[in-house]
């Protein structure tokens, strides 16, 4: 016998610019049950909630395919408004409130209840006056079902974070015939008793028939309140399972673990020898204040010659880390390069050091887009070391010749596919354009070459040949390297050690052939493994 | 296909300034037609695109390290006149020619270039500094700091205590009277150098060839490490920390070039229209030299030196050949003002929706 | 005691742009020793101009564009109507509802043409809106200078003496000057009375017949006054006492103070002892406005205060306007307009996540503003009664919007008590400023810059606080930001 579901979503597949984000996924979901949607970053679980809230982005990019079947029906939302329409209300991981209306405004925001005034019989229901008392009343009572006991005439503005996550539910569960909640990681931004609070809630409102998507990567809280859940990974739906019946390792393997694909040919000679008592660079109680990639408290040493992976979620502060070191952001605690301290406030200091960085945000931080690929490789090494300038008289002045030497050169070595070496960064492919980078900090001559997110967003066969460029540098001319990447699959195929990252601080480093549940519970936080 | 290769073509050339470009074309047509003397129109054409080109390339700077254009020029204009208004105090030309005949008006205005060239240096690095605290607003904060800032110096010119009676009011004894001669100083200087006529068109060598040299200075500045690193904060402030670039540093420089070279353009300005004018002359030279980079082609976070050369051209040109042709057309009136009014604040409002605004609430 | 002086320092911080203004005033009046009554009678009746041009910003500040340079357009459309009511020949009262009418339209169109540019520039609104006064400047100079009579045939000899192109500078008076100034204080009464009356009964008809709960009281309240004023009005010109008084279209200052202050010594007099039945406890308002009335009261016999009373006339009509102006920007932001465009101005982000049409209420807001800043010019003109052809709308923007900020308004927030203390304000200094400069300088050519400068500079100031302070927040927000 099939179960009865309120929702039912089958066979979507969704594709950006040709990119594959989803390929034939389910999603059902039971009536008054809480159905935890879990997956690691980028496996198309907030492409999933996007198409289920018909946002625009989706149909702005050429819609979907699949079917949606919602209470029986099969439905067509092609707009937010449509799925409001149809009961189905999501608390955004961004609060959608304003923080200068008090809180019955936010709770009543574009419903608000009006009675009719003169103009209104002219110029239509847009001037009619708002009933202030009915909307409080309205507000009081979607409040005192999730019990949080505010005034309903409190300003948002300057309330904690926890308050706020509880307005966004009340606004959603006073939408008559709400049927189905998304939960967009509720719980990242609470503390610990914001978060259980959260979750009773969450148990409450199911009581009153209201089923709930529950997106999170915290497997504790998915045992803890989900009756079932489905599990995404790459793009691809791995199961439907109920939760009692599952262990936290059980779940852990199926958020990470994947078919072991080589993604990189180890034919170089590996003549590396590495030692525990050679440390390139060493970090001591390292914070830091990267929002939304937080840093707190990392001890980590990387020896000379390895190659290091570091892995973990995306916002658990993994990226946090290289973008510290090169004193992008505010960070505290020392950082320790062969033995001398790098200053990470002055920026530039790690540069000097030779310590070189590929940034994750390759067209908003790793490249002049609407400069060449010349002046994109040479930029960095001329700024910092003087490279291809030449004096004329007083002046120092680019040295154009040098530059396209060196240009050509580069192209021709990691095979960037360009027009010629003017053509604009911004019209390269993704893979060429991590080439650009890669070339440009290999032109600085580092000692140290951290690589953050090196293959996002890029082909399968961009992605081997970056990763064998990496290995060739690391292998045939003893480069260290820093790898930080989402992709354990990649780092597993290509590091020497993997410190995963959850939370701001690591919670283990390991051998690349670790489980995939050490993996997965190290990454969903619990502290772990230490090679 | 065709019609999209025609669109992008348009889009590639912008429509404003083929707009432009018609009609002055158009005009040029007309007024020749008309037998009206294009050769003598032509002639004050080339003399005026020399007086405006350094001050439209005061634009340069701010819109390569992502200010955009500098609106606000007019503090570099208004520091600018002090120069030449100390030159002709201190009597610099009949000094020096009593020493060494001829080089009098020379001394003078490289006096005035120096003095002016120090202080807008510095005005600009105050500035710089201002807008590094707005970041996201300069436009509208450097239009109305500018505005207040000519107004400021009005009542400043009015009672200066400058005591050379060339420059003070006729009957107070202090201030700065409405215009200045340069007559005594250096006044057409730069014009007479090695000028030429060449089928009945004057050229005013030494000034274009000034403006000329002034450019390739520039020029060759953006091609050092510092100019290279402006020119990447524009383009990418991220990607220039990155770089281990100080990004407000680069601004404030960038700034304070811009206001230097707006300080030189007065300069040149008054020494080619003969005049110095301070108090509201200034008000409106902040727009036209954004309206004409925008015209050669620049947008509010790329322009060039070209640009900076041919929209001199187009717009001086529009400036001057409108005035006969329209006198002609409509007897007694001069719609050129009009035209003038239209067209700029036209090109600058198209430039604004074409780069989508500024920051935002979202 | 320490609490008050600490609740006073407080007042003045968060008033320290209306407190330096008001330091600045005085200390040129003292300067100028110009007589006060002179400088009273010149601000109340700027006042009575400039205020309804300065109330148009409010809306769309809220709806989050800003300041709305484009104004400007609103004042070019009402010119362009005056110049076709009095081409044929359309005058008084008649000639100028006859002006709003033309008017109104034409604004409603550039103001949607505004706010389409508008939607365009999001984040740079201001600065689009100050070069859009000047492109639209300039396309009204080619209308009116060449096109109309040079294209457009346009016969009037008096208003295009050449055949075409408007003659510089025209007199209104004897066609609309004074046209609204002179409705005389009872038939403003009448007015008033039966607006409130109508509306009452509709809405309540209307609720009614919608099926919803009909606001009694609030319905009754308004009744009540609006048959006061009507009775007031009907009756009060057969008393001959209280037509001395009110019959007349401009009411002296000191009638006013004198029945004003009375009306709030029995209002407060009256809600107190309500209160006190009530055992209600919060007085402090109540006393105050008492006190005020006394105050206002016991000026009429001061010799020194009562100079400057006589001093002062207020064009009733003007003033009712003013205060229309005043409720309907209270009204519209009790509406659901209103509220979708505070959302908006807020954040558009959420506010498209609550459905709302971010660019439409944007577009509402923008043609509202342009509409009231119409009628706003209309009524300045009125006033005036002469006005320069080709560059009146010029300095519309510039003036208004610096009147508000020193009102104390920001770029993200204005009220009405910001437009009505900025212009009292800025039309203060506007007036001793100058006559102080020329006392010190000893040259009277020099007031204009003083009046620019104070006007560009209040902008220039206000503008880089505003945007330093959101770098600030920016900076603040990203540092907090997990």
């Amino acid at each position: 016998m099939e179960t009865k579901y309120l929702l039912k979503m089958d066979n979507i597949s969704k594709e950006y610019f040709g990119n594959k984000v989803l390929k034939n996924v389910q999603l059902h979901v039971a009536p008054g049950e809480i159905h935890a949607l879990m997956g690691e970053n980028g496996a198309g679980k907030s492409t999933l909630m996007n198409i289920l809230f018909g946002m625009p982005v989706i149909h702005n990019t050429g819609g979907f395919e699949g079917t949606i079947q919602f209470d029986g029906q099969t439905v067509n939302i092609d707009s937010p408004q449509k799925a409001m329409e149809l009961g189905i209300g999501m608390v955004h991981q961004e609060f959608m409130l304003i923080p200068g209306f008090t809180v019955t405004e936010n709770v009543k925001l574009g419903r608000e209840i009006t009675t009719p005034t003169i103009a209104s019989g002219v110029f239509g229901k847009s001037l009619e006056k708002l009933d202030r008392p009915a909307m409080a009343s309205d507000a009081r009572k979607a409040l005192d079902t999730i019990g949080l006991n505010i005034p309903e005439t409190d300003t948002v503005g300057g309330m904690p974070v926890g308050y706020m996550q509880f307005i966004e539910i009340a606004r959603e569960i006073d939408k008559t015939g709400m049927k189905l909640l998304i939960f967009d990681e509720p719980t990242a931004v609470l503390t610990e008793s914001e978060a259980q609070k959260l979750l009773e809630t969450m148990q409450v409102l199911t009581s009153k028939g209201i089923s709930i998507i529950f997106i999170t990567h915290r497997i504790d809280e998915v045992i803890q309140v989900a009756n079932s859940m489905t599990v995404l990974r790459d793009g691809t739906f791995v199961q439907h399972v109920e939760t009692k019946g599952t262990t936290a390792a059980e779940i852990a393997e199926m958020m990470v673990g994947r078919k072991v694909e080589k993604l990189v040919d180890d034919a170089g000679k590996d003549t590396r020898t590495i030692s525990d008592d050679d440390i390139l660079l060493r970090l001591k109680d390292f914070h830091v204040d990267m929002p939304g990639e937080k840093v707190r408290g990392v001890d980590l040493d990387i020896r000379r010659g390895e190659i290091l992976g570091i892995g973990g979620l995306a916002g658990q502060g993994k990226v946090g880390i290289p973008n510290g070191i090169l004193g992008l952001y505010k960070s505290t605690g020392t950082v320790k390069f062969e033995g001398e301290v790098i200053e990470t406030e002055k920026l530039g200091a790690a540069l000097k050091k030779h310590i070189a960085f590929v940034s994750e945000d390759r067209r908003g931080v790793g490249l002049l887009l609407e400069e060449s690929i010349e002046n994109n490789i040479t930029f960095t090494a001329m700024q910092i070391d003087g490279k291809f300038l030449k004096n004329y008289g007083p002046l120092k002045l680019f040295d154009s010749k040098k530059a396209r030497e060196h240009a050509l050169d580069m192209i021709k070595q990691l095979d960037i596919r360009c027009t010629g070496p003017e053509q604009y960064a911004g019209r390269l492919s993704g893979g060429n354009q991590q080439k650009v980078c890669l070339a440009r900090a290999i032109t600085m001559e580092p000692k140290l070459l951290i690589v953050s997110e090196p293959t996002r967003g890029i082909d399968i066969g961009a992605k081997k040949l970056v990763l064998e460029l990496l290995a060739k540098m690391n292998r045939e001319e003893g480069m260290t390297i820093i790898m930080v990447s989402s992709e354990l699959n990649e780092l597993r195929s290509l590091c020497d050690r993997i410190a995963i990252v959850s939370d701001g601080q690591l919670t283990g480093i390991f051998a690349p052939d670790a489980s995939d549940a050490e993996y997965g519970m190290a990454m969903s936080g619990v502290k772990g493994g230490n090679k | 296909m065709t019609k999209e290769k025609f669109k992008k073509a348009l889009d590639v050339i912008g429509i404003p300034r083929l707009i432009v470009f018609c009609f002055l074309l158009a005009i040029v047509i007309v007024a020749y037609v008309n037998g009206i003397d294009v050769k003598s129109y032509l002639t004050s054409t080339m003399k005026y695109w020399g007086m405006w080109v350094i001050l439209v390339l005061a634009m340069i700077p701010t819109i390569k390290c992502g200010i955009g254009p500098n609106y606000g020029v007019s503090l570099g204009i208004v520091a600018g006149l002090l120069g030449p208004l100390l030159s002709i105090q201190f009597n610099i030309a009949p000094a020096v020619n009593a020493v060494l005949p001829g080089f009098g008006p020379w001394a003078a205005m490289f006096f005035a270039m120096i003095v002016s060239g120090v202080l807008a240096w510095l005005v600009g690095i105050v500035y710089g500094k201002i807008l590094n605290l707005v970041k996201g607003s300069e436009m509208t904060v450097t239009t109305y700091i500018g505005y207040s800032v000519i107004y400021l110096m009005c009542i400043v010119w009015f009672r200066a205590p400058f005591s050379s009676g060339e420059i003070t009011w006729p009957l107070g004894g202090v201030g700065v009277r409405n215009s200045v001669s340069m007559e005594t100083s250096f006044g057409g200087l730069l014009n007479d150098v090695l000028s030429f006529s060449i089928f009945g068109v004057e050229i005013p060598t030494g000034l274009i060839l000034f403006c000329l040299l002034i450019c390739f200075v520039v020029y060759l500045f953006f091609r050092t490490k510092t100019g290279l690193a402006i020119q990447a904060t524009g383009a990418n402030p991220t990607f220039a920390r990155a770089s281990g670039i100080d990004v407000d540093k680069m601004r404030v420089k960038g700034v304070a070039l811009s206001t230097l070279l707006g300080a030189l353009g007065i300069v040149i300005y008054t020494q080619g229209f003969g005049y110095l004018q301070a108090y509201t002359a200034p008000l409106q030279m902040g727009f036209i030299c954004v309206a004409s980079v925008l015209i050669g082609g620049a947008t509010m976070n790329k322009a060039t030196i070209m640009n900076v050369i041919i929209g001199t051209f187009l717009y001086q040109g529009l400036v001057i050949f409108t005035p006969p042709v329209s006198n002609q057309l409509l007897a007694g009136t001069d719609i050129s003002d009009t035209m003038r009014q239209i067209i700029q604040n036209g090109v600058i409002l198209y430039a604004l929706v074409k780069s989508k605004g500024g920051s935002s609430n979202e | 005691m320490n609490k008050l002086l600490n609740s006073l320092k407080k007042a003045i911080f968060d008033n320290k742009v209306i407190a330096l203004f008001v330091v600045l005033c005085v200390a040129c009046m003292a300067i100028a020793e110009t007589s006060v009554s002179y400088i009273a009678a010149e601000v109340f009746s700027r006042f009575s101009r400039n205020a309804c041009l300065v109330l148009s910003l409010i809306i769309p500040c809220l709806a989050g564009l800003g300041m709305n340079f484009g104004i400007v357009v609103g004042a070019i459309a009402a010119q362009i109507s005056i110049f076709f009511v009095v081409h044929f020949g359309f005058t008084g009262l008649g000639g100028f509802m006859l002006c709003v009418l033309i008017s109104t339209p034409l604004a409603i169109f550039f103001g949607w043409l505004v706010g389409k540019l508008y939607n365009n520039t999001k984040g740079a609104e201001m600065i689009a809106g100050l070069i859009l006064g000047f492109f639209a400047a300039g396309l009204y100079r080619l209308f009116v200078l060449y096109i109309l009579g040079g294209v457009i045939p346009f016969d009037d000899p008096n208003l295009l003496p050449r055949g075409f192109g408007l003659r510089n500078a025209y007199d209104l008076t004897g066609s609309l000057k004074y046209a609204l100034d002179d409705i005389s204080f009872l038939n403003v009464c009448v007015v008033i009375g039966i607006i409130a009356i109508v509306a009452a009964v509709v809405t309540s008809a209307y609720a009614k017949k919608k099926g919803q709960t009909v606001d009694k009281n609030g319905a009754m309240k308004k009744v009540v006054i609006g048959a006061a004023a009507l009775v007031f009005g009907i009756v009060g010109r057969f008393i001959p006492m209280v037509n001395l008084l009110f019959g007349s279209s401009r009411l002296i200052l000191t009638d006013v103070a004198l029945f004003g202050g009375l009306a709030l010594i029995v209002y407060a007099v009256i809600k107190i002892l309500l209160s006190l039945k009530k055992g209600e406890k919060k007085l402090g308002k109540l006393i105050a406005m008492a006190v005020a009335g006394v105050l206002l009261m016991a000026g009429t016999v001061i010799p020194a205060v009562r100079e400057i009373y006589q001093a002062v006339q207020l064009p009733s009509a003007a003033y009712g306007v003013i205060v229309l102006f005043c409720f309907f920007n209270n009204w519209i932001m009790e509406t659901r307009l209103g509220q979708n465009m505070r959302t908006v101005g807020q954040n558009r982000g959420v506010a498209t996540s609550a459905g709302i049409n971010v660019d439409k209420t944007r577009i509402i807001a923008t043609c509202i503003s342009t509409v009231l800043a119409a009628w706003g010019q209309l009524i300045f003109l009125q006033n005036l009664g002469t006005f320069n052809t080709v560059q009146q709308q010029d300095n519309v923007g510039l003036y208004s919007i610096a009147a508000i900020l020193v009102g104390g308004a920001t770029v993200q927030k204005a009220t009405n008590r910001h437009a009505v203390i900025g212009v009292i304000l800025f039309h203060t200094l506007f007036v001793v400023a100058p006559l102080a400069a020329t006392k010190i300088v000893g040259d009277s050519a020099i007031s204009e810059y003083i009046r620019m400068f104070i006007s560009y500079g209040v902008i220039a100031v206000s503008l880089a606080l505003h945007a330093w302070k959101t770098v600030a927040k920016k900076d603040d927000k990203k540092a907090n930001a997990e």
